[in-house]
């Protein structure tokens, strides 16, 4: 966060055509109580949705929450095209994700991945952190 | 002091309970099961009106079937253990059915993937990284004819978890029925055919909600004379409870959408008791054991009751509520999987106390991946010791006059109808839906859940609390793209080799059809007889009847 008026703002996504929303809608829930501004797409979202949303509302993280094992194929082509739209910001994603693959998804520019059971503590400390966000208590 | 047998209530919670409560605070201040009702520390008599036993619970197979839609319910015959299955490609696919069955499964049921699922072929740019992930891919007639080789279809009962692509899905079956020459009043089965709870749960929804019960309506009337075996729709709770709602509003929200589907199929000029027979629903099976066989209860007391005093029903086969249960993917941990035996155990053992008809048992590995078959192997092992070993299907619904249980079947139905009147005021369940009822309901609960979870005033073992540091690695089952390929070649070459065109004619009726007020099957059976391909058929649809657009409600 910039100044203490201008709350960071975080892209929730459902890439794919995956319609499990209970984990991303808790998370831009609990995100926006939390402090931040959140836009949520909704569900059935291209990457290139999701990249044209990020670039529209000029957000400082996303979020990408996915459940349907297309992760390998989806979140790559969502991170390559926020580096070819020049946006160089934190992707963060959450879902049913095979612990094996999280070493892979790193590589590709995913900087953090919360399986399930992440509390959202954990998430909203994240979020806080890489968009330098002060923690209320701080 | 007072002897115990000459004790009211009321007498020994003020002067037994209340001091002993007074030495000793409880573990929680107020106890409630998830659907927020308080549990008293005891039931007794008085929270069961003797008069109104009869009436209320009355005997299995007759009217309002609390107790059950069978005279000798699992005496006579077991549920149908169904584990839900599908993943890669129609052979793999096959192979797996083939071993469940093998293995002593006695009915099917499909899972197809998401592209099968929101009308698209599996080599369309949307369907990238989906084929055969979250189940088997069937774009066309051969994929089916695949996924059923060298299984009878005259003596198998198949459900499919199908909706917005229902009536393509089915017509593939009837396509390869008709080829092997099963006659077609043999088949038995479900397809899910509900779209109402896609708008609010489950989301592979298609084309707008008007259209979208135009062919639920169309299929219930072509399935009541061609294939009246056959369950036309599986009204679900799951998916609504799945994303977060209570137990409640669980059996509300479905009853609510079952009642559009016959205030649909009334107004499509069909006649209640026509369609009503093959009218199937299905629920959860949670972890709250009590609240959930009283679930089952008080949602077939309610189905009956409002049949008989909504649609006035007359014939006791539509007043019947009967469902298939799976247990909660939702409950299951990735941390300590092997936990996750033992709730699924304690669900399933919910829903055959509460009579269901089918049940899947979900497997341990479930939270990281689709289930392994030696997982799969697992759950079924669990359906069969519950059916064989425990003894609970030896007599029918044997929780019924435990005070508590009859109290909680009482108090859910109570709270059920006070939300369907809710619903009616805002002009039934589509509009609701239009609305963001349901799914503002639903969120709330589920956010409240995890903000329950995050405080620790909810215990999920192993995740919150008696925790265990670093996990081994499960190996789990992973999809070969290999098999996406030979989906993709597969789907190239019925391209290729069909009659392009007669496929074209029969699309270009189709058109037609769906323009017109004329039931829409016979033209989509003719589709898919003729190597038109799921998402060539949902083309010529959304063209007609537009796309869905999401409410978002977070």
């Amino acid at each position: 966060m910039t100044t203490a008026t201008a709350p960071a703002r975080v892209l929730i996504a459902k890439p794919g055509l995956d319609g499990h929303d209970r984990g991303a809608k808790v998370v831009a829930r609990a995100l926006r109580d939390a402090g931040f501004e959140v836009i949520y797409t909704g569900i059935r979202q291209t990457p290139e949705m999701i990249v044209q949303a990020a670039v529209q509302e000029d957000v400082d993280a996303i979020g990408l929450s996915i459940l349907s094992g297309a992760h390998l194929d989806l979140l790559p082509a969502i991170v390559n095209g926020l580096r070819e739209n020049g946006l160089d910001i934190p992707v963060f994603s959450g879902g049913i994700i095979p612990k094996e693959d999280y070493e892979a998804l790193k590589e590709m520019g995913i900087t953090a991945i919360f399986g399930p059971g992440t509390s959202l503590k954990d998430i909203v400390d994240f979020t806080r952190e890489v968009t330098g966000t002060p923690s209320p208590e701080d | 002091m007072t002897n115990g047998s000459n004790m009211s209530k009321q007498e020994w919670l003020e002067s037994v309970y209340g001091p002993a409560v007074a030495r000793n605070k409880e573990r929680q201040d107020r106890f409630e099961t998830t659907s927020e009702i308080e549990i008293d520390p005891l039931y007794d008599p008085s929270d069961v009106t003797e008069s109104e036993f009869a009436s209320k619970v009355g005997y299995p197979a007759r009217y309002p079937f609390t107790r059950g839609v069978q005279p000798t319910m699992y005496r006579g015959r077991l549920w149908t253990m169904r584990q839900y299955a599908g993943f890669a490609s129609a052979e793999e696919t096959n192979r797996r059915y083939q071993y469940l069955l093998e293995q002593g499964q006695t009915g099917l049921s499909m899972a197809f993937d998401l592209p099968t699922q929101t009308g698209y072929d599996s080599d369309a740019p949307l369907a990238l990284g989906e084929v055969g992930k979250v189940g088997v891919p069937v774009a066309h007639v051969e994929d089916m004819a695949i996924v059923f080789d060298g299984i009878d279809l005259a003596k198998v009962s198949t459900s499919m978890t199908i909706n917005a692509t229902a009536s393509i899905l089915l017509a593939y079956y009837i396509a390869v029925a008709r080829r092997e020459g099963v006659p077609t009043k043999e088949l038995r089965g479900t397809v899910q055919n509900d779209i109402l709870k896609e708008y609010i749960a489950r989301g592979t929804y298609i084309y707008p909600p008007a259209p979208s019960m135009r062919l639920i309506t169309d299929l219930f009337e072509y399935c009541a004379t061609e294939t009246p075996a056959w369950n036309t729709i599986s009204i679900s709770g799951y998916h609504m409870r799945e994303a977060g709602s209570t137990a409640a509003q669980e059996i509300a929200f479905t009853i609510a959408d079952a009642i559009a589907y016959v205030d649909a199929a009334i107004a499509a000029g069909l006649k209640v008791d026509d369609f009503g027979p093959q009218l199937s629903f299905f629920f959860v099976a949670q972890s709250n054991l009590l609240e959930e066989v009283a679930k089952y209860r008080a949602a077939r007391r309610l189905w009956a009751k409002i049949m008989v005093e909504r649609f006035g029903s007359e014939n006791p086969r539509s007043q019947m509520l009967r469902f298939h249960t799976q247990t909660a993917g939702v409950t299951l941990t990735a941390q300590q999987p092997d936990n996750n035996v033992v709730r699924s155990t304690l669900q399933a053992l919910a829903a055959v106390l509460g009579g269901t008809q089918s049940l899947h048992v979900n497997s341990k590995d479930e939270a990281l991946a689709l289930p392994s078959e030696d997982a799969v192997t697992l759950s079924l092992r669990t359906q069969q010791v519950l059916a064989y070993e425990s003894g609970v299907t030896d007599t029918v619904d044997p929780l019924a006059g435990s005070y508590f249980v009859e109290a909680m079947t009482d108090k859910l139905e109570e709270e059920a109808r006070a939300y369907i009147e809710r619903i009616d005021k805002m002009g039934g369940a589509v509009r609701a839906i239009e609305n963001g009822f349901p799914q503002q309901e639903i969120g709330d609960a589920s956010y409240k859940y995890q903000t329950q979870v995050e405080s620790r005033e909810r215990t999920v073992v192993g995740v919150n609390s008696f925790t265990s540091g670093d996990e081994t690695p499960m190996e789990i089952l992973r999809i070969n793209p290999e098999e996406t390929k030979r989906q993709v070649d597969r789907l190239e070459r019925v391209r290729r080799e069909r009659d392009g065109h007669k496929a074209q004619a029969t699309l270009e009726h189709l058109e037609a059809v769906a323009k017109s007020s004329d039931n829409s099957m016979p033209a989509i059976i003719d589709c898919v007889e003729a190597g038109a391909t799921t998402g060539e058929i949902c083309d010529v649809l959304r063209g007609v009847f537009g796309m869905h657009k999401e409410l978002l409600v977070v």
